[in-house]
């Protein structure tokens, strides 16, 4: 047991020093995601109504969006120099490498959240501090169910050829209960009503993700061998 | 140490090995030689369990690499061409991830030991980004050494690398034999590859054209009959 956290963390450490350095995912996710602000800005105009009936599915689309370019690229390291058949050729479950993954995919998919969450309230005049608490809770959920699925398919995908084009399309319908769960969540809990009128959307999302971390831990290894 | 029989590989209607056989005892290194394209790396991989053969048996410390390939990898050191090197890892971040990885010792004493033994202490704590080939290839030496395999893996363990590289590598490797390990490399290079070998294997067109002991092989007559060998592959 020792030995397989010790594993999952130093996948987590190597992870996020490597992204530290390079900073590819970081610095383009957040620059996607400022160009999705000004995308949407001219497209919904200065209607406030219009604009807050279409926020969460705005913050969504932008957090998937930036998701799918940041997750597809977790598994690119591992493919330079062999590492791939590196980590094959370690002992002990494998899984403990799929969860080191997830581990560092939901750190920099958090921070990317957390910048597109304060740009949509500078540029939106939204006030997202007085909902934090329970926005937090949906976030939270919904990142994971996200990123559980996301690392296991771009571990599925690393070695392909058209893996951009392949990645979401195997993702994006996967996704379609943590999204209509999520989306409608966030929809609750930005109009200010408790967290507690989004209950039976949050089971659906803590379901979901309870689902897919339990495939991920199981199907990695074959994943890995593949 | 290994016993294989009859081993083929094919990716669809292309057949990389055809009816390889050959056993290697502990303690013996064999050199794998033959041109590009002749299935060496393929070869490499199968002893390692990380490929499976399409046919035949092989088995590696007493482990059947078909049904159990979890117990041939659990024996194997492999330093393959990328070395299994993070470019933007230090030299002594690499180690530690991968002495981790390997539930070995990851204390900075025994890492700071392991890069001095290959001669990359003073580099220690640059990127990997920054190495050559033949530094790449001693990272890759350091971390097989950080536990205690019996088997090592090498694919063309002297490209890349300079005089006194090969030197080194030659030693290290004796060395290595003398302490019981068993080795196969593949190479290019005949000189580095008999200075260590005990056995020299030449593959073509993924056969076992020539099979022997390197003490009955001086340089030009193996330089002969490689040429003899594969231009009259090639030829048929």
């Amino acid at each position: 047991m020792i030995g397989y956290a010790r594993r999952t963390w130093i996948v987590l450490w190597k992870d996020l020093l490597v992204e530290r350095r390079s900073k590819e995912s970081l610095n383009a996710l957040l620059f996607f995601a400022l160009l999705l602000l000004f995308l949407f800005q001219f497209a919904l105009g200065l209607d406030q109504d219009r604009l807050h009936a279409a926020l969460p599915g705005l913050i969504w689309l932008g957090f998937v969006l930036a998701g799918l370019l940041g997750l597809g690229r977790s598994f690119v390291a591992e493919r330079d120099n062999d590492c791939w058949d590196g980590l094959r050729l370690t002992p002990g479950d494998k899984s403990a490498i799929y969860l080191g993954k997830l581990a560092a995919n939901l750190m920099v998919m958090g921070a990317v959240e957390v910048v597109i969450l304060a740009l949509f309230g500078l540029f939106y005049n939204v006030n997202l501090v007085s909902v934090l608490g329970p926005l937090a809770v949906v976030l939270a959920l919904g990142t994971l169910g996200l990123a559980t699925v996301g690392t296991l398919f771009a571990a599925l995908t690393a070695g392909v050829r058209a893996r951009e084009l392949l990645f979401p399309v195997l993702l994006l319908p996967v996704q379609v209960p943590v999204l209509l769960a999520t989306v409608s969540a966030t929809q609750i809990v930005l109009a200010g009503q408790p967290l507690g009128d989004a209950g039976a959307w949050l089971r659906l999302l803590a379901g979901a993700d309870l689902v897919y971390l339990v495939i991920g831990l199981l199907t990695f290894e074959f994943i890995l061998d593949a | 140490m290994i016993e294989a029989a009859g081993i083929r590989k094919a990716y669809g209607a292309t057949l990389v090995l055809d009816d390889v056989s050959l056993t290697l005892p502990a303690g013996q290194c064999l050199a794998l030689l033959g041109p590009n394209g002749a299935g060496k790396t393929t070869l490499l991989r199968i002893l390692a369990g990380l490929v499976r053969p399409s046919a035949g048996r092989l088995r590696v410390g007493g482990a059947d690499a078909v049904r159990d390939p979890e117990a041939v990898r659990a024996q194997v050191g492999m330093v393959a061409h990328g070395s299994f090197v993070y470019e933007d890892l230090t030299a002594r971040e690499n180690l530690r991830f991968w002495a981790v990885m390997g539930g070995l010792d990851a204390s900075p004493a025994r890492l700071r030991e392991r890069l001095q033994a290959v001669e990359l202490d003073a580099v220690a704590d640059e990127r990997a980004r920054t190495f050559s080939a033949g530094m790449k290839r001693r990272l890759g030496l350091a971390r097989v050494t950080l536990g205690r395999r019996p088997l090592l893996l090498l694919d063309e363990p002297f490209s890349g690398l300079d005089r006194h590289g090969q030197k080194w590598l030659v030693e290290f490797l004796l060395a290595f034999k003398a302490a019981g390990g068993t080795v196969v490399l593949t190479t290019h290079s005949f000189g580095g590859g008999l200075s260590v070998a005990d056995r020299v294997v030449i593959l073509a067109g993924g056969r076992v054209l020539l099979d022997r002991a390197a003490a009955d092989l001086p340089i030009d007559e193996l330089h002969r009959i490689y040429d003899d060998i594969v231009e009259g592959a090639a030829a048929s």
